[in-house]
């Protein structure tokens, strides 16, 4: 077990390595002027460019701007600060993460509630007119993109019936006083419902299909025949025979799932309009702004990291097949 | 009265393709304590006549017909609910493949107990000590600390034993056991035979056998049904179908036995496939494949009769008789040549 953690550590820090500097590279090889970004676009000035320049330390070869950006990183834990705006990109990423991270878990219990339910539902009765119904859903969830998704939620429930906001972010501790917006559970709730239903409908009905598919391929398992042949009612066939085997590969899924969503639900965001981390980064990338890029990226790496070593870890626990090595 | 007393049952099953006659009018009963061996290649419809009788196969698409009286109540068309305190209670099944018949995710002692608990009104401290007796009753060493393991910590023949264990639990009048010994190596196949028989002894359950295997039914059966294509070809004593086996199919299965004292080059073998059961042969079902196959074999289809001989010895053949006791007597002859 402790080797094992060791074991993935050390893969989990070559592999950040690896994923930042790639970026670096990528962000290096394209034809990019961070200073003409900090001096105001095309029309800078010689002089501001030079300052800039000198300022940011683009005048140092890559390796060595890499090598300052992972110093500073690893010893400071402070990814430095925004080309575009001064601004830390740790105080950035601070404001993005709450909002992106409230989208994806928000977003993960309503597509883990219809999985589940329209899932089992439809794997128990299979060809009846539910089911039916709900593989159509499925197609339709599968196929349409959420930025068509978002809108025509936003035009229907938003502009014509007038339900919910169409757009922005309200902080669940409550927003600043002095700012004027909204905050506090009841907003942040409010807020979220159209994004949630967004970002969820394209998961819901991956899970749907998948969480269908495992629950009737258990049904046919040798075990179930086996515990109705003890006797035991239908019911108790489905909980303790049934679910815990068809959900094992589920669990992979979501872990995997949510730690990708959280480098940002980009499309959902961004008809919503909601600040998340999918928002910065695409910010960032506008404005040629490494900094900005690089953080998200970090932050979206380690969240895959831990995510994917919890779901290894959870999976281990509920799957006695399973050791550690 | 018999414990179990099959009537005329039938199970079809309805696939894309049409329907599928799995099982055509099998009669027969058990006693209490006796041991039915139901022999036959795959597809005879021995597997699905039992789970009919245990109630186990996929309701949407299976038409059954017959009774099948247990104790005088027909479990055909018993509610749900009421089947299913016989099941595992009064009635248990053992299954071919110990290696899926098991959940993965539970210890086998969470597995024996719920037998337990599903029918006896007791506490999971009792389940467990009653587990703990039966799995030292199949020969599982240290069962006190093994009850804690998961069932991908046995081997296949310890499964198995678990297996029994489990549907032995609740003292059963009638255990089923599909082909239990198929998927196990041949040591291991014999080890779980005598368990089984000296287990009868200890329990006086009665116990259906179904298999393909000829020895195992000289092994354990008082009585066997012999099945081709869904339907019974013949039903005796188990001495006297070995004595006098009347149907050239059950001649087929003994003489494709492998014997140690006869120097031949290859087992024989009964030529042919069985049938497509969506699309049966007319006539005796058997007849494509029969080396004594005539012209009314084609065309109608041989009534299950008694012998002149033996009232209680079935048999669904139209050669007549004296062909019958001569190839039987040959058969037997050759037999006991090999035996020396």
């Amino acid at each position: 077990m402790f080797r094992y953690l060791v074991r993935r550590t050390l893969w989990a820090i070559l592999l950040f390595i690896v994923i930042t500097f790639v970026t670096f590279v990528i962000f290096f090889i394209g034809p990019n002027n961070p200073a003409r970004a900090v001096c105001g676009g095309e029309q800078a000035k010689r002089e501001c460019l030079v300052r800039a320049t000198a300022k940011l330390g683009l005048d140092q070869p890559m390796p060595v701007q890499y090598w300052k950006f992972i110093k500073q990183l690893v010893i400071h834990q402070d990814l430095g600060e925004s080309f575009a705006t001064s601004q830390s990109v740790n105080e950035r990423i601070k404001e993005a993460a709450p909002v992106t991270a409230s989208l994806v878990f928000g977003g993960a219990i309503l597509w883990m509630i219809i999985g589940l339910s329209v899932g089992i539902f439809s794997a128990l009765k299979p060809r009846s007119l539910t089911d039916r119904f709900a593989m159509i859903f499925v197609l339709i969830g599968v196929s349409a993109h959420p930025v068509w998704i978002g809108l025509i939620l936003e035009y229907v429930f938003g502009v014509r019936l007038g339900w919910t906001p169409i757009a922005n972010y309200a902080n669940f501790f409550g927003a600043p006083s002095d700012s004027g917006q909204p905050g506090g559970p009841w907003q942040w709730f409010y807020h979220l419902i159209l994004p949630w239903c967004t970002f969820a409908l394209l998961f819901a009905a991956l899970y749907v299909r998948m969480i269908r598919a495992n629950v009737m391929e258990t049904l046919n398992e040798d075990f179930v025949r086996t515990a109705r042949a003890k006797g035991a009612p239908e019911r108790q066939v489905l909980t303790a025979h049934v679910l815990r085997n068809a959900l094992l590969p589920v669990v992979t899924m979501l872990g995997m799932d949510i730690g990708i969503s959280l480098g940002g639900a980009i499309f959902t965001e961004y008809v919503f309009q909601l600040p998340g981390l999918g928002q910065t980064a695409i910010i960032g990338i506008n404005n040629q702004d490494l900094a900005i890029v690089q953080g998200v990226i970090v932050f979206a790496t380690v969240a895959i990291i831990v995510f994917n070593l919890l779901v290894d870890l959870l999976y281990a626990w509920i799957d006695p097949r399973i050791r550690l090595t | 009265m018999a414990l179990l007393d099959v009537k005329d049952l039938s199970t079809s099953f309805r696939t894309e393709d049409g329907i599928v006659k799995a099982v055509e009018g099998v009669t027969f009963s058990v006693e209490k304590g006796q041991t039915l061996g139901i022999v036959g290649e795959s597809g005879s419809g021995k597997s699905v006549t039992c789970l009919t009788i245990m109630g186990l196969n996929a309701k949407r698409n299976t038409i059954t017909s017959g009774e099948a009286l247990w104790k005088g109540d027909d479990l055909v068309t018993m509610k749900p609910n009421d089947l299913r305190q016989v099941r595992g209670n009064d009635i248990s099944m053992i299954f071919q493949d110990p290696m899926t018949s098991l959940n993965p995710v539970h210890t086998i002692g969470r597995q024996l107990t719920e037998a337990v608990l599903l029918h006896r009104d007791v506490t999971k401290k009792v389940a467990r000590a009653r587990a703990v007796e039966l799995l030292g009753a199949v020969g599982i060493p240290r069962a006190q600390t093994r009850i804690d393991d998961y069932p991908h910590q046995f081997s296949g023949g310890m499964r198995q034993r678990v297996m029994i264990a489990m549907a032995l639990i609740n003292d059963p009048d009638l255990l089923i056991a599909d082909e239990p010994t198929t998927a196990l190596d041949v040591t291991t196949q014999a080890q779980i035979l005598s368990l089984m028989k000296t287990l009868q002894e200890d329990f006086g359950s009665a116990i259906i056998m179904i298999t393909h295997d000829l020895g195992v039914v000289a092994e354990l059966a008082d009585d066997v049904l012999v099945m081709y294509a869904a339907n019974v070809v013949e039903q005796a004593t188990v001495y006297d179908l070995f004595n006098q086996p009347q149907h050239p199919y059950t001649w087929g299965l003994m003489g494709s036995l492998p014997r140690l004292e006869a120097d031949v080059e290859r087992l024989t073998q009964i030529p042919g496939q069985p049938p497509s059961l969506l699309n049966p042969p007319r006539g005796c079902r058997f007849h494509p494949r029969c080396p004594y196959v005539m012209e009314v074999c084609k065309t109608t289809v041989p009534a299950l009769k008694p012998t002149s001989r033996d009232p209680a010895h079935l048999e669904k053949c139209h050669l007549d008789e004296e062909t019958k006791e001569r190839e039987a007597a040959k058969l037997l002859a050759a037999t006991m040549a090999e035996a020396g």
